[in-house]
């Protein structure tokens, strides 16, 4: 399971950690307004073949609109 | 090997209301917090009342946001206070729990919202309500225009 963060967090890993941020949610959305640098793999595509394209040495974030 | 992975459980909702960078379509289209003028004068309780009136008139202003230390906002003096000084005490001289809105709001739609209520200037909090600045619609004009020619 990930671990849950908050904004600041978010902010220090990214500016430390060079983190990757994954919108989960469908492409429409994404289009519409996401955080700066994420790229969009809406969850009912999430899975080991997409995935591939993540950098497993970096810390990934994922988030959607709010808490779910 | 896994991913070091987390959530940001707040989302996108939670990032965009705190005024932060954002990119895609709606992004094009500057937002409060952006517009928003940041050094706008503000005074807390205690603070003498005359002082301060004295103090924002001196700076060309004429409204002043009443805080707390960590600058959630708990009423403003408006034209009506520093037009007087009638009142003896900052808090008896603001007006209470001032309408706000969000740093992530368009500023075309805060435009609709300022024409509805009648104002020329809306005040940006934070969803904790710490104070972002102060829109004046004539900015936020100047903001939408520009971004209409860059589009």
């Amino acid at each position: 399971m990930p671990k849950g963060i908050d904004r600041n967090e978010v902010q220090r890993l990214v500016a430390e950690k060079n983190a990757q941020l994954v919108e989960v949610l469908p492409s429409p959305e994404y289009d519409q307004e996401h955080l700066p640098g994420a790229i969009n793999i809406p969850l009912k595509e999430l899975n080991r073949e997409t995935a591939m394209q993540l950098d497993r040495s970096r810390p990934v974030i994922t988030y959607c609109h709010d808490y779910q | 090997m896994g991913f070091e992975a987390y959530e940001y459980e707040d989302g996108k909702r939670d990032w965009g209301s705190f005024g932060l960078p954002r990119e895609g379509k709606l992004a094009e289209t500057p937002s409060a917090g952006e517009v928003a003028i940041r050094n706008v004068p503000t005074c807390t309780l205690d603070n003498d009342l005359h002082s301060v009136l004295q103090r924002v008139r001196d700076q060309g202003w004429d409204t002043c946001f009443v805080v707390t230390d960590d600058r959630v906002v708990l009423g403003r003096l408006g034209r009506r206070a520093l037009a007087s000084d009638d009142e003896s005490t900052v808090e008896r001289a603001m007006s209470e729990g001032p309408s706000t809105v969000r740093p992530s709001i368009g500023i075309d739609a805060l435009m609709k919202r300022m024409d509805e209520r009648g104002l020329t200037t809306f005040p940006v909090t934070t969803p904790d309500g710490r104070l972002v600045g102060l829109v004046r619609r004539t900015d936020a004009e100047k903001a939408l225009a520009s971004a209409s020619r860059n589009a």
